[in-house]
């Protein structure tokens, strides 16, 4: 595959909509920092020195069969232009920080885009593993073993108190951060998010959400990862995160089926309402789009709205981001012009499902 | 109300970050949101600096090593890293330390911080093969001993011997390197 194509596809391996628990859990992925011993972390080094981990990190990718997943495409983030590095942001393949801030940065990529292992971001080496559904296990076997491969290579900073060393003293020890982003629509519409939030944060987790106007996050879209990497094992962590989302998982359904036992018509006609405002409207923003296909993902989960695929609704929640939208014209362009082009695109691919 | 980053378009954006309980919340533009790749794809790293940093200068041992006040040593010699330079002032300040040297130069003193993140300051997890030095073997041989004790403790001398000699070859293992 080559760097054009990993831009210019919109798919990626976690938009599937497939996968365990995939009617709530959009997608797993999983974090791994990892340094090398006797080079300055990216932060202080100097060009040469960032230059020889880019050179290190990629050898070692090309001398070892890293499995299945193989082969993989090194791409330097000075080659890429602006816009190319946020469409590769919005794929969730590499970090708003890689795209931005590093110097000499680049990103090993698997073919299916399951595996990118960003290097000179803020550690020398991200593994990062990303998988559609809740599979926080598979996801670290993944990471783990790719782990294991550099380390016959490549001397890592490690100490016997502290851990992998890295950069950012929240990610010492382990340095693994481990997530999944779920789909909480009955929660919120039910009101007992915030509760559920208050209650995460006192087990070591976090919840991350892009706040719309009022309290409602986007696309009631939320992010839960593990706060701490020190003095916890990695299966500890992974059966924290696994088991507090699992019990979030379980609210939300509950909370889906009290809002179809108790108001299925003003449910129905939310999803049905916002269905059609997808298939009609002109001009549309990024923030009333994402409400609207949660709407409509939800309707698909509840069985509200058939002829749409959750593959359809996780491709569009990526292809109406301001980058996508204007590698797609080829053009940078207003929020007017994009908020157009927006509604087009969502238009164009709900009917080519109904078709 | 305007966007804090550049006081100019109205906030459209309110992101809440929450860290140990702590909430904070910001509101900013689209146009900025977009600038800083701040997009709904992927909002972790927010800021995550500006609390960090926070947090470190709340350290009271920091206070003291820029007053002076109680720590006499380090009001006369900052706490450097020798290996990057770095002095523990400039990491409490960006939160980030510039090789992995520094947490042998700063050593103790990052208990109370970690103790504060993590609750915790020693790593029990994984153990790289290679350079994970001998800790690896250690910690295998440590849960093979109980494992013996277990063994002997029901009576099951087969599965005893056979650990002892696993036990006895990673002492070897272990002279050896
Ligand atoms: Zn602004
Ligand atoms: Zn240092």
């Amino acid at each position: 595959m080559s760097v054009q194509q990993f831009i210019q596809n919109p798919w990626s391996n976690w938009m599937k909509g497939q996968g365990p628990d995939a009617d709530i859990v959009i997608s797993t992925r999983i974090r791994i920092a990892r340094n090398l011993r006797h080079q300055p972390f990216p932060l202080l080094a100097t060009d040469s020195q960032a230059e020889e981990v880019v050179n290190q990190v990629a050898k070692v990718v090309r001398t070892e069969s890293l499995g299945k997943e193989g082969p993989f495409e090194l791409i330097m983030m000075d080659r890429l232009q602006p816009l190319e590095k946020r469409v590769l942001v919005e794929k969730h393949l590499i970090s708003p920080n890689l795209a931005e801030e590093s110097r000499k940065g680049a990103v090993l990529l698997s073919g299916d885009e399951s595996i990118s292992i960003m290097i000179n971001e803020e550690d020398h080496i991200r593994i990062q593993v990303l998988l559609p559904g809740f599979q926080l296990t598979e996801a670290w076997d993944i990471g783990s073993r790719i782990d294991d491969i550099f380390e016959k290579h490549v001397n890592y900073a490690f100490d016997e108190k502290r851990g992998y060393l890295t950069s950012c003293p929240t990610n010492v020890g382990t340095g693994i951060r481990a997530s999944v982003m779920l789909h909480l629509p009955a929660l919120v519409m039910t009101q007992q998010i915030n509760r559920i939030l208050q209650a995460i944060n006192q087990v070591g987790l976090v919840v991350r959400g892009l706040y719309g106007e009022g309290s409602e996050a986007l696309g009631n879209l939320f992010q839960l990862s593990n706060q701490v990497t020190l003095g916890m094992s990695e299966t500890d962590i992974l059966s924290n995160l696994y088991s507090v989302a699992k019990q979030i998982i379980e609210q939300e359904r509950v909370a889906r089926r009290y809002l179809q036992e108790n108001s299925a018509l003003a449910l129905e006609d939310r999803i049905c309402r916002s269905y059609g405002i997808l298939l009609h409207a002109r001009t549309v923003e990024s923030k009333e789009a994402a409400q609207r296909l949660s709407d409509v993902r939800l309707g698909i989960d509840l069985g509200i709205i058939q002829n749409v695929s959750p593959f359809t609704i996780n491709e569009l929640l990526v292809l109406t981001q301001p980058g996508f939208l204007q590698q797609h014209a080829g053009q940078k362009l207003t929020p007017e012009q994009r908020d157009e082009r927006r509604a087009r695109l969502i238009r164009e691919r709900l009917r080519a499902k109904i078709a | 109300m305007n966007c804090e980053d550049c006081g100019k378009r109205p906030a459209t954006l309110h992101l809440t970050k929450i860290v140990n309980g702590e909430k904070t919340e910001y509101h900013i533009c689209e146009h900025c949101a977009q600038e800083k790749g701040h997009v709904f794809a992927d909002f972790h790293n927010f800021s995550i600096n500006n609390i960090l940093s926070g947090l470190l200068n709340f350290d009271p041992l920091v206070k003291n090593s820029m007053s002076g006040l109680h720590n006499q040593t380090t009001a006369q010699k900052p706490m450097r890293c020798e290996t990057c330079g770095l002095t523990y002032a400039q990491f409490s300040k960006s939160g980030r330390f510039g090789c992995s040297d520094c947490y042998r130069y700063f050593g103790d003193r990052l208990d109370p911080l970690f103790r504060r993140i993590h609750g915790n300051t020693q790593h029990i997890g994984k153990v790289p093969e290679r350079t994970g030095g001998q800790l690896k073997i250690r910690r295998e041989l440590e849960q093979l001993k109980t494992l013996l004790q277990q063994y002997v403790m029901t009576e099951e001398f087969e599965k005893a011997a056979e650990i002892r000699d696993r036990i006895r070859a990673l002492e070897k293992k272990m002279e050896q390197a």
